[in-house]
Formats: structure tokens, C-alpha cells, sequence
């Protein structure tokens, strides 16, 4: 390691110290605000830091981990949207008795292990990072104590030990077949030796690993429960950021042998994608329950996502990327707005809570109105644009009838979001006298994020920009002749020079 | 600039009302009523000035224009213009736009401000769909007024409106989507052909299709346009949204909405698909002819005095789906004539029934009967709308539809005997609307107030309207004119060029 790779892993040593920090802090002096302010000084700190190492990016730090505009831009998506958890946190947990100061420091690992997901170039930091952030996501779940929330604690815990399994599995597989964990590598070998008997399932157990992380049809099944039994900013932090991590790493993952080089391969993502289209949007219309049906609906909308994946093509990393943002941005929102409502008892999340909601805190349900818009893809929100692109790439791929899927589905979700919808605007007979108005610093949160949701609905082009900027992928350890077949599909990907090597 | 304004100004009108509104009751209609006749005015003054120069000035250059770029990654521009076409839209857009915010004066008591709120958006989406030149921006004005029109139907409406007003979104949104769909398969097939990325309506007239892509791609089209219309089969969830909707809704639903997918068809299947709308124009016809006998049966058949009036819309729109797909001269400017006039008497004759419904509570035809005795010029005004309707020659609901019948004479003989049989039948459900509720013995003992001055000024203007647009329409033949030569060289462009072929 050298001073200048230490530079560039700026942001991950940042989040581990600060950690560290909160946790020493916290066997000193037990002060919730104190935590919460540390996490929230420590999260701006490393996003600063994200700028101070862009001009030293694109650099392989050990075979492990690749930092390039790519992983900075999540990191800066992820750090920002733990951020916005940690200060819905702060509000929600402090109407809670008991020890609140940890859930910062598992947040904060949580996090981390995010971190090094979407930076991985290997499979060992690729493993090492979805634990990282599973062990902390099982305590965070459960962490209100309550039976709910253990239940989901619980839950969690067992289906991702097991899909953790079915990851090393793969992930064995793959290598006795390759011979390597890198994953440019992987790309190189398996274009000239490999035996598909050995590669295609291991690779198959591996999209089953990242399949339940994603909480994709068929391996869907914790995450309503988990949604549900989660205090709500957690299920934010579950929904966006542990997501958008693995999704982030599943194209970087794919970036270089190319989905469709194997028909098995291929076939299993479009199953997935369209089972996770039709199944979450038509279970969510069954739903009473807010959590759940914004469940269902991030099962949806992976499936959307899957779509523009498997078009593939230079532009369907911007279009992923692009659709992570909008639906990241539009998550936090909405369950934003769930736990603003919520109170030391239960979580606001049965339909019955939003009824009538609008007479009596018009503000809120405004945001709230806008959030559920955008899930449902109407223009100008960045929902819409999200849905653009991934049409758009699905066109120009020609995947007709996967997007005619997608476009049948989309509707029918429209209708469980009108439902919520609907509830909230229902005429109700009690005028709730004692409007107490929203938190502040939770205000501010749900503003910026409504601001942002519809700015760029409407003005997307400073977004796109970055994203393009940076939806090169770095192509690591791969020599200066890259195989023709890469370099003419990915021409615009940065090259990282292989001084190192 | 003019033409950002006309869609700037209700935007912040609407805005303004919903804040004003926590102040004063009278405020946002203030507001409103303000900005949409500044709209209206200065839409005159666009026509005054260049709308009326007559047939030849020249024919390819618009009456005011618009162009900037708005997201430079996919091409697409805010583009907007306006022709006679538009014009003469934007003019009933706006008239029907003041009328609907005088006749929500006293019906509407629960929130005023977000009533106005979603009245003034609604016109701002309309208007931006009469004014896109560019299919993304048409697409993206095209999803944002159904939302306030959801509203306006979900929350203000009558006993069934959540059913009509999600009946409404779904029909319309997946509609919309097949139509996003038809134009990204547009966007990407014109890239292939000519290397451009471009939404823009200019460059996309005169693509080299398939015949097959161009089928499929302007069945897209006309699934939206058909919808909206409606056409017959896609008719269904007009009933219910036009008799569930307050008044201003089902006015702006009848006068102006119905008009946008007619637009549709004018300015963009024809022109965009000539090969395909000949070869779809036997279909158009036998749907347009099936859906003016059925309206005015079901019109004939029905009770609710607001269904009734609703399925004379289905009627009258026959008419105009007859007059485009005839695509000669005499049938355009009866379609054109008749989507003006249809708005005007449609619109009227929903305002009557608001104004009745304010006064008996109920739409049920069976309970009323014998008004004329206790309110006579109410009863006057509504016998005059009803003979507008059935086409009584001097008023210009005759000129659309006498023009539409000598144009499709023109095809197909068979066809405009069995159309013109429709007017007889509107004569039945007309003259028996007047029956049912003016004449015979008043069985509920009604004393009801006569027209109030407001509403009387309602109703004026739309006399007068159709009296001038009846004994002298020449001026909108003449604005009109220029508009129509451009589609019909647009649309010709192709056929010559595969005739050469």
C-alpha cells in the first residue's frame, strides 16, 4: 500500500473511523444527540472526501478494491442516502427508550460494508463486503426489540446466512473453473478456457446470492416481512442503500463477460425480471399495509431495472445508474414520510393511518403524493425519467417484450399507488385539531429530497452528466490489448493504466 | 416567448391559489379567473395579429415559435409552436378555461385552493399538448394533465368518483405508455435511418419506415389518441368519468380533453404514419360510424342527465374520427369545426346540468320534469344547447358535421349514410333530454331560483359563440387553412415519394 492508495481509500478509512469513534464515544458517555451528531459529521466528512480523491481516480488499490468515478459516484449516492436515514433516525428513535446510540455505529458499518461492495474488483472484497453489511443489517432490523422487528431480525438473518452460502458456493465454482477471483480477470479467462459445466453454475449460485440481497422474484420472500418488522428508517437504509450496493456491484460484475454471453445466464436474469415485474406489482394490490406495498413495489421496480440490465449496451449502466437515483431518492421520501408520521408505539403503515391524511397535514401528504407519483413513473419527477431511460434502452435493444411487460406491469402498480393515494385524500370526518407540524430537521430532509425528486424531473442534464461522466466502468488488471470484443461494446469505458502490474 | 407564457402563467396562478386559499375563500378564484383569461387575451391577440392572414401567407412557417434545448442526452428539445390548428385549440382551451372557473364559483366549498390548484395545471398540460412539436415534451404535457384530473374527479366528484376517476387514470396511463413506447421505437428507428437522435416532430415527418414497424408504432399512437377520443372500444371509462366529475371537470373533460386525442390524430398519426392511416382508414371509418350510432343510442337510453350528455360525446366524436380519416379538405374542416363546436355545446350542456344539479341535488331525469314553468331561461338556454347538439343549421355544431358528412362522401357513400343517420338519432336523445326534464308535469313540485347573473354570463358567451360560429365560420376556415395545407403536404410527402418509387 502506498501513501497514494491510502489517499484514494480516503472515504472508506473515514467511515471505519468515525465508527470506531462513535462506538469509544458511546463507552464514555451515552448521549444519543452526541452520536447521532458524529455519524452525521463523520457521513459529510466522507463525502467531502469523495471530491478530494476524484483527481487521483482511476487507481486499483490491491487486487481487492477498485476505485474508480463509478464506485466514487455510489459511494457519494450511498453516503448521501445514509445520511438522510441517520437524521430521519434521530427523530424517530428518540421518541424510543433504550439504547439508541448503537444503531448509528451498525449503520455506519453497514454502510461501509456498501462502500466496499460497489468499490470491489474481486470476488474475496465482493464477499467480504455483503457481510460486512449483512452482520450489521441483522442486529439493525431487529433492533427495537420488539417482536415484530426480531421477528424480521430474525428472518433476515437466516435467509441471508443461507444465500451466503449459496454465494461461496458459486463464488468456489467460479474459481476452480478460472483459476482467478478478479473479476477482469474472470472476464479474459473465461472468453478463452472454461468449462461450462463449472462456470454457468456457479454463476447461476451466485445471481442467487445477489438475487435475495436484491430481494428479486424468487427470493423475495423476506423482504415484505422485513419491510414491515424494520423500524421505518431502517427499512429506508434497507431499501436504498444495502440495494443499491449489490445492484451497483451486479453490473460491475457483468460489465465484462456480457450477460448474454451465456444463454443460461441470460435466461435466468429474464425470468427474474419478469417474475419480479409481475409478481410485485400484482401481490402488492393485496396489501393493507404501506411498508408492504412499497415492498412489493422495490421488488417491482428491481425488475424494471433488471430490464434496462439486460438490454445491456453502453447505456444501460447511465440508465441503471440514473434509475438508482430517482428510486433512491423517492424511497428515502416515502419512508421518510412513514417515519415522520410514526410514534414511539407503532410505525404509521397501516392504510388506515393515511386516511383522510391530507385534511390534516397537507404538507407531508404533499411529499408523500409526490414520492408515490414518482414510484409510479409520472412526469416530472425523476420517476419518470428513470422509466424513460430504461424504455429507451430496452427500445433500442429491441427487448420489445420485455418492456411491453414492463409497460403492463407499471400500470397496474399505478393502482395500488392510487390506492395509497386515494386514502390520503378521502374525505375525513375528524379534523384533527392537535396538528403538531413536522420535525424539523426531518422536514428539511423530506424538502430536499422533494426538491431534488422534481429539479431534476424536470432538469435532468446536470445529473446526467455526472452519471455519464462516470458510468464508464474501470477496467482493471485487463493489459493494454484488450480483447476486441470489449473494447469495441465498451469504448468509452476509462482504461486505468496497469502501471502496477 | 408568448407561447411559454400561455403556459407559465396558469402554472403560477395555480400555485398563487393554493397558498392564497389559507387566507380567503375568494382569492383563488380571483387568481385563477385572472390568469386564464390574460391566457385568453393573449391567445386573441396571437390571432388577431397572424392567425387570420388568411390562405396565402405562407403555409410553412408558424405563427410563433419556441426552441431550446432541454436534455441534450437523448436530443430532446422544449420545442413549442403554434399554427392555425393550435391556435384555434388554445382559443377554446382558454374560453372553456374561464367558463369552468366561473361555474366552480359556488359549487365547489372544500378546498379551493387545491381545486384551483389542479384546474389551472390541468390547462397548463393542455395547453402544452396543443403547443409540443417535440414527441417527448407532447408525451410529457400529455402525463401531466391526467393527474389533476385525477384529483379533479377523486375529490371534488360525485358518489362514485373513486371508481371513475382510477377507471379514468388506467385507461388513459397505459394508453400512454403503448404511446411512449411508439415513439422511443420512432426516436430509435429514425436514428437507424438518418444517424440522429431526435424527438423533434420536424425531423421525424417523412421517417423511412417498414410498413410493419410503421403499423405496429402508429398503433400505438392510436391507442392513446383512441382513448382519449374516445373510439368506440376504448370508449368505456367516459360515462363514468364525465357523470362522476364536478362540473369544471366534466366540462374541461368534454370541451377539451376529448380534443387533445383528436389532435393527436390530427397532427401527429396522420402526418407521422400516411401509409399506415390509409391503410387503417376503412377500420377508422366503421369505428368512427360505430361510435356515432352507439353514443347516441346509449345517449337515448340513458337516465343520469350527465351520462346522457356524456354519451353524445362519444356521438359527436365519431364525427370528427370520420372527418380526419377522410383527410380531404371539406372533412378536416368539419372536424376541426365540430371539436370547437362540440366544446362548446357539450360544455354548456354539462354547466346546465352542474346548475341543475346545484339546485334539484340530483342528475336523475326521472325526477325532474315541468321546469320550464319555474325556471324558464335556464330551460331557454337548455333547449338552445340541445338543438346545438342535434345540429340544427344555423348553429355550428351543423357546419362541423354537414362539412364531416360531404367529406366522407367523398370515400365512402355507404359509410356517411349510415353517419348521417347518427344525426337523426341525436335528434331523439336531444329533443328528449328537453322533454324529460323541461316539459310535462313538474311531479317533484320544483320551486327553483332561475339563472343567477354569473351563471347567465357563463352562458352567454357560449351562445354567441355558436351563433357566429354557425352563420359565419369562415374565420376559423381561414385560420385554419394554412395548417391544414401543411398536414396534408406532410402526410402526401411519403406517398409521393414511394409513388416515384
Amino acid at each position: 500500500m502506498t501513501r497514494a492508495d491510502c489517499v484514494v481509500l480516503l472515504p472508506l478509512i473515514l467511515i471505519s473511523g468515525i465508527s470506531i469513534l462513535v462506538m469509544l464515544v458511546i463507552a464514555f458517555k451515552r448521549s444519543h444527540a452526541l452520536a447521532a451528531g458524529l455519524t452525521v459529521a463523520g457521513l459529510v466528512a466522507a463525502g467531502m472526501s469523495i471530491l478530494a480523491v476524484t483527481p487521483y481516480i482511476p487507481r486499483q488499490v490491491t487486487p481487492l478494491l477498485i476505485m474508480d468515478g463509478y464506485a466514487l459516484l455510489y459511494m457519494g449516492l450511498m453516503i448521501a442516502s445514509t445520511l438522510a436515514v441517520a437524521v430521519l433516525a434521530y427523530p424517530y428513535f428518540e421518541k424510543h427508550e433504550g439504547h439508541r446510540e448503537e444503531l448509528y455505529v451498525l449503520l455506519l458499518i453497514a454502510t461501509l460494508g456498501c462502500v466496499v461492495l460497489v468499490a470491489s474488483s474481486h470476488l474475496v472484497s465482493f464477499f467480504l463486503g455483503l457481510e460486512i453489511l449483512s452482520v450489521s443489517l441483522y442486529a439493525t432490523i431487529g433492533y427495537l426489540k420488539e417482536r415484530q422487528s426480531l421477528e424480521a431480525g430474525i428472518k433476515y438473518l437466516v435467509l441471508a446466512a443461507a444465500s451466503s452460502a449459496f454465494l461461496l458456493f458459486g463464488m468456489a465454482l467460479v474459481y476452480a473453473d478460472l483459476g482467478t477471483m478478479e473479476f477482469a480477470r474472470m472476464a479474459e479467462t473465461s472468453a478463452v478456457t472454461s468449462t461450462p459445466a463449472l462456470l454457468v453454475p456457479g454463476i447461476v449460485l451466485i445471481i442467487i446470492g445477489i438475487g435475495f440481497k436484491l430481494g428479486v422474484v424468487p427470493f423475495h420472500l423476506w423482504t415484505p416481512d422485513v419491510y414491515e418488522g424494520a423500524p421505518a428508517p431502517v427499512t429506508a437504509f434497507v431499501a436504498t442503500v444495502s440495494k443499491t450496493a449489490v445492484f451497483a456491484l451486479l453490473l460491475r460484475f457483468f460489465y465484462h463477460p456480457g450477460v448474454q454471453q451465456y444463454r443460461a445466464v441470460y435466461v435466468a436474469f429474464v425470468m427474474i425480471a419478469v417474475a419480479s415485474m409481475v409478481v410485485g406489482n400484482v401481490v402488492a394490490l393485496l396489501q393493507t399495509n404501506v411498508k408492504r406495498i412499497l415492498a412489493y413495489s422495490s421488488i417491482a421496480h428491481f425488475g424494471y431495472m433488471l430490464v434496462a440490465f439486460l438490454a445491456g449496451g453502453d447505456m444501460a449502466v447511465e440508465a441503471v445508474t440514473f434509475y438508482l437515483v430517482a428510486y433512491t431518492v423517492t424511497t428515502l421520501g416515502a419512508f421518510g414520510v412513514v417515519t415522520v408520521l410514526s410514534d414511539s408505539r407503532r410505525d404509521a403503515d397501516r392504510l388506515d393511518d393515511y386516511r383522510g391524511l391530507f385534511w390534516r397535514r397537507p404538507v407531508v401528504t404533499g411529499i408523500f403524493t409526490v414520492m408515490l407519483l414518482s414510484l409510479a413513473g409520472i412526469p416530472a419527477t425523476m420517476g419518470f425519467l428513470g422509466k424513460f431511460y430504461v424504455l429507451a434502452v430496452g427500445a433500442s435493444a429491441t427487448k420489445w417484450s420485455l418492456i411491453i411487460i414492463l409497460v403492463m406491469t407499471s400500470t397496474i402498480g399505478l393502482f395500488y399507488y392510487l390506492r395509497v393515494l386515494v386514502a390520503c385524500y378521502a374525505a375525513s370526518s375528524e379534523r384533527d385539531a392537535s396538528v403538531q407540524p413536522v420535525v424539523s430537521v426531518s422536514g428539511f430532509v423530506l424538502a430536499g429530497l422533494t426538491i431534488l425528486l422534481i429539479w431534476f424531473g424536470i432538469y435532468p442534464a446536470p445529473l446526467q452528466d455526472v452519471i455519464r461522466r462516470n458510468s464508464g466502468l474501470a477496467v482493471a488488471g485487463v493489459p493494454a490489448r484488450e480483447p476486441a470484443k470489449l473494447s469495441v461494446r465498451h469504448g468509452s469505458g476509462t482504461s486505468v493504466s496497469s502501471d502496477r502490474n | 416567448m408568448i407561447l411559454v407564457w400561455l403556459i407559465v402563467i396558469p402554472l403560477v396562478a395555480g400555485i398563487l391559489a393554493w397558498l392564497t386559499a389559507r387566507w380567503s375563500t375568494q382569492l383563488p378564484r380571483w387568481i385563477s379567473l385572472g390568469a386564464v383569461t390574460l391566457d385568453l387575451l393573449l391567445t386573441l391577440a396571437v390571432w388577431i395579429r397572424g392567425g387570420n392572414s388568411g390562405v396565402a401567407g405562407d403555409a410553412t412557417s408558424w405563427l410563433a415559435e419556441v426552441d431550446r434545448s432541454w436534455v441534450p442526452r437523448f436530443g430532446i428539445h422544449f420545442h413549442l409552436a403554434i399554427d392555425g390548428l393550435s391556435l384555434l385549440m388554445l382559443v377554446l382551451t382558454f374560453f372553456l378555461g374561464v367558463m369552468s372557473v366561473l361555474c366552480s364559483w359556488t359549487e365547489i366549498r372544500e378546498k379551493i385552493g387545491f381545486f384551483h390548484f389542479n384546474l389551472m395545471w390541468m390547462l397548463a398540460g393542455i395547453a402544452g399538448v396543443f403547443l409540443a412539436l417535440d414527441l417527448f415534451l407532447f408525451y410529457f404535457a400529455w402525463e401531466l394533465m391526467l393527474i389533476p384530473m385525477y384529483f379533479l374527479i377523486a375529490i371534488w366528484g360525485h358518489e362514485r368518483r373513486i371508481y371513475a376517476a382510477i377507471k379514468f387514470l388506467l385507461f388513459t396511463q397505459l394508453s400512454g405508455l403503448l404511446m411512449l413506447i411508439a415513439i422511443l421505437a420512432l426516436y430509435f428507428m429514425h436514428h437507424q435511418s438518418t444517424g440522429v437522435y431526435t424527438f423533434q416532430y420536424g425531423d421525424l415527418l417523412g421517417t423511412q419506415l417498414s410498413p410493419r414497424a410503421e403499423f405496429w408504432i402508429m398503433l400505438g399512437f392510436i391507442t392513446a389518441f383512441g382513448v382519449k377520443l374516445p373510439v368506440v372500444p376504448l370508449h368505456s371509462w367516459l360515462p363514468d368519468a364525465h357523470s362522476q366529475a364536478s362540473t369544471a371537470g366534466s366540462v374541461i373533460l368534454a370541451g377539451l380533453l376529448l380534443k387533445t386525442g383528436a389532435y393527436g390524430f390530427l397532427r401527429f398519426v396522420v402526418p407521422l404514419f400516411p401509409n399506415g392511416a390509409h391503410e387503417f382508414t376503412p377500420t377508422a371509418l366503421v369505428l368512427a360510424v360505430i361510435g356515432i350510432i352507439y353514443g347516441a343510442v346509449m345517449a337515448f337510453a340513458q337516465t343520469d342527465l350527465k351520462r346522457l350528455v356524456a354519451y353524445t360525446s362519444v356521438s359527436h366524436m365519431g364525427f370528427v374520427l370520420l372527418g380526419i380519416f377522410s383527410w380531404n379538405p371539406l372533412g378536416l374542416q368539419g372536424a376541426v369545426m365540430s371539436m370547437l363546436c362540440h366544446g362548446l355545446s357539450t360544455g354548456s350542456l354539462f354547466v346546465l346540468a352542474g346548475v341543475l344539479l346545484e339546485r334539484t341535488d340530483t342528475r336523475d331525469m326521472d325526477r325532474m320534469g315541468g321546469l320550464w314553468t319555474t325556471v324558464p331561461r335556464l330551460s331557454g338556454a337548455a333547449l338552445f344547447f340541445a338543438l346545438a347538439s342535434l345540429g340544427l343549421p344555423g348553429l355550428g355544431d351543423f357546419v362541423g358535421e354537414f362539412l364531416v358528412l360531404l367529406g366522407s362522401y367523398q370515400i365512402s357513400v355507404g359509410i356517411t349514410v349510415v353517419a348521417a343517420g347518427g344525426i337523426l338519432a341525436s335528434m331523439f336523445y336531444a329533443l328528449r333530454l328537453v322533454q324529460r326534464v323541461f316539459h310535462g308535469e313538474n311531479t317533484q313540485r320544483w320551486q327553483l331560483p332561475d339563472l343567477s347573473p354569473r351563471e347567465a354570463l357563463i352562458l352567454a358567451p357560449m351562445i354567441v359563440a355558436l351563433l357566429w360560429l354557425g352563420l359565419y365560420p369562415q374565420p376559423v376556415f381561414n385560420t385554419f387553412a394554412p395548417a391544414m395545407q401543411n398536414l396534408q403536404r406532410a402526410a402526401n410527402l411519403p406517398a409521393v415519394v414511394s409513388q416515384k418509387r
